[in-house]
């Protein structure tokens, strides 16, 4: 009963993004290099004991607890389609914190394969998103900066959680469906 | 309970009292009194020794006084100025009499004090500090007539405190609505915001007879309820007459918190509810804008010739207070709410107050050191750190390492370690999780004041009074609760003749019943009165026009029409209930906590009204099993029972659909490994090892396969977040002893799954 894979939902009226010059955190997923800005990143944990919630989608790793605070983890690797390896030492979780979402500021988790480094991109550094024709979903992708011969995609984890609770939503509607009160068969009569 | 202080202090805070009694006798135009010359005197000698703030203050006093000895007459402007400061002095003496640092003097008053010290020619600066002691002056019209209002003796002051704590809420409120109403008198929603909470302050009032209060805000909702019907444009004179009631109610809110916190407990002090009261109805009864022109200038003349009816209603309004106490005395407070007051006032208090002195002096002139109002955001993260405190000390105590080091020593501390973390675990989830009871009890007072008032005869029973929930789930569901109760008094319970002529004993009954369903704390509000007619509600609702005539509706539907707004069945207006506010504002309010209120009623037979209001926090005893290598919690409330599956005793219904034999009754069963997506070895089919877990939800029940029990343990659900709602298997999340994260299942929806969507995995 799981989806195999993740039907990426429908936002609507997605502007596409700028990515702003700043510092930013490069992690590596795979062979390749991201950007998260920096401010948006609260910490870096080790990967701990993850609680797997059932009938999520396969990118939502589960929940885990951090110092008493319970927040979701969703693996980028699955996110963006990318073969799954096995888990190292450098495999970590960046904690970062959503903005501008209904609810306040919430706290959102990462798996990754590493971090390397804090970069800071300038203006001049960072191009826009070049248009893939179609090939990848380039949504959440805000630009392309370069540091010397190394080009680090820039990505939106904003963008990401809210399509992830659009698609929540979605699955959620078509349970509910299923459980409404009205649709219940009488149980107990044999 | 007046501080029983020898000394001058003591002295003072006597003299103050006289004061204010003097002061409640004496309207605004007569000559100034001569006892209050006196009493200034004496009080001035009194306070030669005081700090230099009091001695400041007495000066300023005894000037405003004085200019208006000067002329002849008592202004309204000095009276309001001096029922201002007479709080401020009462807590000046009393933090001087413990020793207490007093913040300055209002600013205010500076001006009348220095002219008053050097006894100059002043009245510019008399006028100024006079009418600047009060900070809304200007949205209060002088008010002539004054009112000794009893304030309330030997009350509960739990239910007083909660009341005042609301109070204040409420009043932010209505200042937040009138600023938008004075730039859009028009603006419906606003209207209906400020309408609301002065019938929610009425209702309030009411539960603790505050009669004078009671009488208030009925006359603002029904300027309110007036503008509602579009019967009266709020103009200026509307929104100042409303404003000014605000005042009167936080003034005498504060005057309460000070009572409460020991400050003459008892005393009175003069409002010009009275005079409101007359404003309200003139403006009421002639709407013309002649009148409205004419009455405005009264903000600067201050005397449109008070006619005998606000005398007569201070006489009646003061007559409505006198038998206040009597009523008073049966609710008794939990001992620990009336412990902690007089306790912790002197010690914790001291810092803050002359802080919170300074600041809020003019209206709120004590604050209640009672309590800390604190943000629930940094509780949550309390208790969640303190959580992770109690994981890391048990990793701590049982750290293989430390077995093998063995000194005495190191285990003593260790124990004491534990006993501290524990403790203070204990400590840190008792902050948030308040009984349900207190609540329950306020309930029973209202229903007594409703019997009597109605002339009915109720029995109200409480169930499940111990069942705990949130402090902030608690003041969410009050307002909710009474309006409920309320209702169900007065719409549901007929009178004892009506009943026994329907062959039902003269005694109505209304059940309260509170307990923990599915993660969700249920409220019933059950009352064997006359029922909801569909009928009635039909042609009610057709009348306000929220239904068409001719619109098919089931029984359901129409019954839950009641809580549309604007919808009221009540067939006349009494003080208590059938503006039609009531349970639209209880929906409001419930949906507000992401609960939900459901009506159900058998004509004739009686109403029950149920809340479901759903845990953002609260601790539940939990019976952790294991599924696969995975941990899940099911609230022990809804485990019927649990055993051993033996071989057998599953019945395959077309190849799917398994059901097990339960004391005689047949049961479906839900694997909950399968069900959960766990990737674990499938088990084989029916012999195989694994335990039942008997869950029921209502009436219903279902088994749940799982691989092991594993314990039971307290945990606080926590919520899952956004990602997550809505994933109906869980009702939340806890941390498990060993830090890590264990889904709580939602046993209401797996009860009620339908069983293809169980099995199709």
């Amino acid at each position: 009963m799981h989806p195999s894979t993740t039907p990426e939902p429908h936002l609507p009226h997605l502007q596409p993004l700028v990515a702003k010059p700043g510092k930013y955190l490069v992690i590596t997923l795979g062979g390749e290099s991201y950007g998260i800005p920096v401010l948006a990143v609260r910490e870096i944990i080790r990967l701990c004991p993850i609680t797997p919630v059932a009938n999520m989608p396969p990118h939502v790793r589960g929940v885990i607890n951090l110092r008493g605070k319970i927040i979701p983890l969703v693996d980028l690797r699955t996110r963006f389609h990318l073969p799954t390896t096995d888990e190292h030492d450098r495999n970590c979780i960046v904690v970062t914190q959503l903005g501008g979402t209904a609810g306040g500021s919430r706290l959102y988790g990462v798996v990754v394969d590493g971090v390397e480094e804090v970069a800071s991109f300038g203006a001049s550094d960072i191009e826009p998103t070049p248009d893939f024709g179609g090939a990848i979903d380039v949504r959440f992708i805000t630009g392309m900066a370069k540091s010397g011969h190394l080009v680090r995609t820039l990505i939106d984890l904003d963008r990401i959680a809210a399509a992830d609770l659009v698609t929540a939503a979605v699955a959620q509607t078509s349970v509910h469906q299923a459980l409404t009160p009205q649709a219940l068969p009488q149980q107990d009569s044999p | 309970m007046t501080p029983d202080v020898p000394g001058n202090a003591a002295r003072a805070s006597d003299l103050l009292e006289q004061l204010a009694l003097e002061l409640a006798f004496t309207a605004a135009g007569a000559a100034v009194p001569p006892p209050i010359g006196d009493v200034l005197e004496q009080l001035t000698a009194t306070c030669a020794a005081a700090p230099e703030p009091i001695r400041q203050a007495v000066t300023a006093c005894r000037h405003w006084v004085a200019e208006d000895a000067a002329h002849g007459q008592l202004t309204a402007e000095t009276i309001r100025a001096i029922n201002d400061w007479q709080p401020w002095m009462v807590a000046a003496a009393l933090a001087w009499d413990r020793g207490q640092p007093l913040a300055g003097m209002p600013a205010a008053w500076a001006a009348a004090a220095e002219a008053g010290l050097f006894a100059g020619n002043a009245s510019g600066g008399a006028a100024s500090g006079a009418s600047g002691g009060r900070s809304s002056s200007e949205v209060a019209p002088a008010g002539e007539t004054l009112d000794v209002t009893v304030l309330p003796e030997g009350f509960d002051d739990e239910m007083t405190e909660l009341f005042c704590a609301e109070s204040q809420d409420l009043l932010q409120e209505v200042e937040q609505g009138v600023l938008v109403l004075e730039r859009n008198p028009a603006d419906a929603a606003s209207i209906d915001v400020v309408f609301r909470v002065f019938h929610t302050f009425k209702g309030n009032a009411g539960v603790l007879k505050l009669v004078v209060l009671q009488r208030l805000t009925h006359e603002l909702e029904s300027v309110l309820d007036a503008a509602r019907r579009g019967k009266l444009v709020l103009g200026r004179e509307a929104i100042d007459l409303i404003l000014a009631g605000a005042d009167v109610l936080r003034r005498y809110v504060a005057e309460i918190l000070a009572q409460l916190a020991g400050h003459d407990r008892g005393r009175s002090i003069p409002l010009p509810i009275p005079d409101l009261i007359e404003r309200v109805q003139r403006l009421l009864s002639d709407r013309s804008p002649a009148l409205g022109a004419a009455a405005k200038p009264a903000v600067s003349t201050p005397a449109p010739a008070p006619p005998p009816a606000p005398a007569h209603a201070a006489q009646r309004l003061s007559q409505a207070a006198v038998p206040v106490a009597p009523l008073a005395a049966p609710v008794t407070s939990p001992a620990s709410v009336s412990a902690q007051l007089p306790v912790s006032a002197p010690a914790p208090a001291a810092p803050a107050t002359p802080a919170m002195l300074a600041a809020a002096a003019p209206v709120t002139p004590v604050a209640a050191p009672g309590s800390v109002r604190v943000d629930t955001l940094k509780l949550d993260g309390l208790i969640d750190l303190v959580g992770e405190l109690v994981v890391a000390q048990s990793l701590v105590v049982q750290s293989p390492e430390l077995t093998t080091v063995g000194s005495a020593e190191l285990t003593r501390c260790l124990g004491q370690l534990r006993g501290i973390t524990s403790d203070l675990q204990r400590t840190a989830m008792s902050l948030r999780m308040v009984p349900i009871g207190g609540t329950f009890r306020r309930m029973a007072r209202l229903v007594r004041d409703l019997a009597v008032e109605l002339g009915k005869e109720i029995d109200l029973r409480l169930e499940g009074e111990e069942t705990e929930l949130d402090r902030t789930l608690v003041e969410e569901l009050a307002d909710p609760l009474v309006h409920m109760i309320r209702n169900s008094a007065d719409h549901g319970i007929e009178l004892p003749a009506a009943r026994v002529a329907a062959g039902k004993p003269p005694t109505g009954t209304i059940t309260l019943r509170a307990f923990h369903q599915g993660g969700f704390i249920v409220i019933k509000i059950e009352d064997d009165g006359r029922g909801l007619s569909a009928e009635r509600i039909r042609a009610k609702a057709v009348e306000r026009g929220l239904v068409q005539p001719d619109e098919p509706l089931e029984r359901a539907d129409i019954l839950d029409l009641i809580f549309r707004p604007g919808f009221s069945t009540a067939e006349q207006i009494t003080g208590l209930s059938g503006r039609g506010v009531g349970m639209d504002v209880v929906r409001r309010g419930i949906e507000g906590i992401r609960g939900k209120v459901d009506v159900s009623s058998v004509e004739g037979r009686g109403t029950t009204f149920t809340l479901s209001v759903p845990l953002t926090l609260a601790i539940i005893d939990g019976l952790i099993v294991g599924v696969g290598d995975q941990r899940y919690i099911v609230p022990t409330l809804s485990v019927r029972e649990s055993f051993r599956l033996t071989p057998g005793a599953v019945t395959t219904i077309q190849g799917r659909g398994e059901v097990v034999e339960v004391r005689g009754r047949l049961t479906p069963m839900l694997r909950l490994g399968r069900f959960l997506g766990d990737p674990g070895p499938v088990a084989p089919a029916a012999g195989s090892e694994g335990i039942v877990v008997v869950v029921e939800s209502g009436q219903d029940c279902r088994c749940l396969l799982v691989d092991d029990l594993l314990g039971k343990q307290e945990v606080v659900i926590k919520s899952l977040g956004d990602m997550f709602r809505g994933r109906t298997a869980f009702a939340g999340a806890a941390i498990l002893g060993d830090g890590r994260v264990g889904l709580i299942l939602d046993v209401n929806a797996l009860v009620k799954l339908k069983s293809a969507a169980g099995d199709a995995a």
